[in-house]
């Protein structure tokens, strides 16, 4: 990275132990997060994209465990921070919003005392400046008529505004860093642009970098600067955004591109990645994605590449663009002939 | 809030005329004529229909009632056929014992059950956690009359630390509570413990972690608040449970207590008192779960009550 980074997480392992079985739900993952920059997260159900976030702020619940692997922010490794070091950083330098707006707020509480808890644990506010700070907060993201919302119930408001209020919770205390996990993942087609929206618009009022973990590329195309693609708990393609989409390396990621709809390039019809993601228990030795890649020669099946470098900020996982790569050498993983030249 | 008060204090009119023609009624139901048992089995028949006309026994069965229930909103419960005297003077003193009793259960096993079912979640499969859930399982599974009877047997006759029966003084007080609220201990407990399980893994727990809140507040302010919306439905049944229950705890320590009063007047057929009492502990039972009905909206305001 040329950039200053604000968050690098290196070598993360994340695992779940369930009747003595390990499984290894986040393993090995690197990033990181340019400052002022939004990462995304892209992968599918069970890639370990949430875990990982999850991970960073260390909310991890039993039977979970972080295995191994630094969390850097700011330069300092979270994983040697204590619980009460880490309370510190929570809601105050990062904050997360989560999936489901619908469960994610108190049902018992107004959202005034819900947005104030905050406001009072990292600074210290007190009950009318804080309430104060709610409804400019409100205010802030977009929510009509913030004064009397404040006294409110969550049930008495809709998804979206709900996820508002659940944004306005997180960046109450100018967190440095966002992570949003799958944000709009539960809401209508129309909230989901206008939250996105609202996520940038804020970015860059308030400087943040932010972490946006999704399974849509589409979001991705709108709000991210820079892309890891996870599969299978590893992150296979690290690049910036426009590389990504006009020249993915990993066969997974061009396979993703091809089963979604573009309009930036010319396609024929949508091809779906065959077969499926495979089981925590049957992970394959090599590659995780060889079962279900085109390309795969023995090499892919039996062992495991790393992430390497390809310069230009690009890293990928994948035995391809090696030196020790052992099929067709002209191999062309992203078939550019169906792309348009306009660029 | 006060619309709703007052409403449900009318849906509680349907409820007492329902409680007092079932009052009512068993009286008639049960076999032998109570004039006759006023009088005496002796007695020439002209006393008996004399003690008939004073008692209004041969008015029509609607006329009865109405007077039944006329006297009652007037505060007469009839007269106890066998101390000849007003049943309320017989029954006020025996009803503020047993309430007492009840009140202290209660106030016991809601903290105890409380703290141990939070104790049980928070460290769930813990050694804790099994202890007390075993201790809970016992406490419930335990006739509660025989837990007093061991309790007496240990603490009041093997150790002398409390005097084994009557009620008023504090050593008295304490084994007669334990006994009676045992059982609400242990309901509480399990009730608690599962609702806190439950409440534990939803997602504003998370919410409230990723803002940096203390794991003892989210416990005890966010998780809580929540996991006490079924637990204080059990409260209230339970209320119900332990006054029946406060019948064998005041036998077993010879308590004074509406219980007792109760099961003497069962035994000596004396109807008005019988009456009284089941009336009073019905009323008590509905006026309780009223105020757990109230309780649910300041636990949860979205429980709309207006319906």
């Amino acid at each position: 990275m040329s950039q200053e980074s604000i968050l690098q997480v290196k070598g993360l392992r994340t695992s779940f132990f369930v009747g003595g079985n390990e499984v290894k739900a986040v393993d090995g993952v690197t990033f990181d997060v340019p400052k002022g920059k939004t990462l995304g997260i892209v992968g599918e159900s069970g890639s370990g994209k949430s875990i990982s976030a999850l991970s960073i702020l260390q909310l991890i619940d039993s039977p979970g465990e972080i295995v191994d692997g630094e969390i850097k922010f700011k330069g300092e490794n979270l994983l040697d921070y204590s619980a009460a070091d880490m309370r510190k950083i929570r809601g105050n330098q990062i904050s997360m919003i989560f999936q489901e707006p619908m469960t994610s707020l108190n049902p018992v509480y107004t959202i005034g005392q819900q947005i104030r808890e905050a406001l009072k644990i990292h600074r210290g506010l007190d009950k009318k400046d804080g309430t104060e700070k709610a409804v400019e907060l409100l205010e802030l993201v977009g929510i009509p008529s913030p004064r009397q919302r404040v006294t409110q119930y969550p049930f008495e408001l809709s998804g979206g505004m709900r996820q508002r209020v659940m944004i306005a919770m997180a960046l109450a205390c100018n967190p440095e860093l966002l992570i949003a996990d799958e944000p709009t993942t539960a809401l209508d087609v129309t909230i989901q642009a206008q939250i996105l929206e609202l996520i940038k618009e804020l970015q860059e009022e308030l400087d943040m970098s932010v972490v946006m973990i999704t399974h849509d590329l589409g979001v991705v195309a709108e709000t991210c600067d820079y892309v890891a693609v996870m599969y299978c708990g590893k992150v296979v393609e690290y690049a910036d955004v426009n590389t990504l989409f006009k020249n993915p390396r990993h066969p997974y990621t061009v396979g993703l591109l091809n089963s979604l709809p573009r309009s930036d390039v010319d396609q024929e019809e949508l091809i779906p990645i065959k077969g499926t993601v495979p089981a925590p228990h049957e992970m394959p030795d090599g590659c995780r994605f060889a079962p279900r890649c085109p390309f795969a020669t023995d090499l892919c099946h039996s062992e495991l590449p790393n992430l390497d470098d390809l310069g230009k900020g690009e890293q990928v996982r994948c035995w391809i663009y090696t030196d020790e790569w052992d099929g067709d050498p002209e191999v062309k993983v992203h078939e550019p002939e169906k792309r348009t030249s306009e660029d | 809030m006060t619309v709703f008060i007052i409403r449900r204090l009318f849906q509680l009119i349907p409820v007492l005329i329902g409680v007092t023609i079932l009052v009512f009624l068993m009286m008639h139901a049960t076999p032998g004529n109570p004039a006759q048992l006023m009088a005496g089995e002796n007695a020439p028949p002209e006393t008996v229909e004399l003690i008939e006309e004073r008692l209004g026994l041969n008015d029509p069965l609607p006329v009865q009632y109405f007077d039944y229930v006329t006297g009652v909103i007037q505060g007469d419960l009839g007269t106890s056929m066998r101390y000849n005297t007003p049943v309320i003077d017989e029954v006020a003193p025996r009803f503020l014992v047993t309430i007492e009793l009840a009140v202290y259960a209660t106030i016991l096993s809601i903290f105890l059950g409380l703290i141990a079912g939070i104790i049980s979640a928070v460290r769930q499969y813990s050694v804790a956690d099994v202890s007390i859930m075993i201790i809970a399982l016992f406490g419930l599974s335990m006739p509660n009359f025989w837990l007093g009877l061991m309790l007496m047997q240990y603490f009041a006759v093997n150790l002398g630390w409390f005097p084994p029966t009557g009620w008023g003084s504090p050593g008295q007080v304490i084994l007669p509570v334990i006994t009676l609220g045992t059982a609400g201990a242990a309901i509480i407990a399990r009730m608690t413990r599962s609702s806190m399980l439950e409440v534990i893994s939803q997602d504003y727990i998370r919410t409230a972690r990723a803002k940096g809140v203390k794991e003892r507040i989210i416990v005890y302010k966010h998780a809580l608040k929540n996991a006490l919306i079924p637990v204080v439905t059990v409260i209230g049944l339970q209320f119900g449970a332990l006054l029946a229950g406060a019948v064998l705890t005041e036998e077993v320590f010879a308590i004074n207590g509406l219980g007792r009063l109760l099961v003497d007047s069962i035994n000596n057929r004396d109807f008005p008192v019988v009456q009284a009492c089941i009336l009073i502990i019905s009323v008590v039972f509905v006026v309780v779960n009223l105020l757990v009905d109230i309780s649910y909206k300041f636990l949860n305001k979205r429980i709309d009550l207006n319906d």
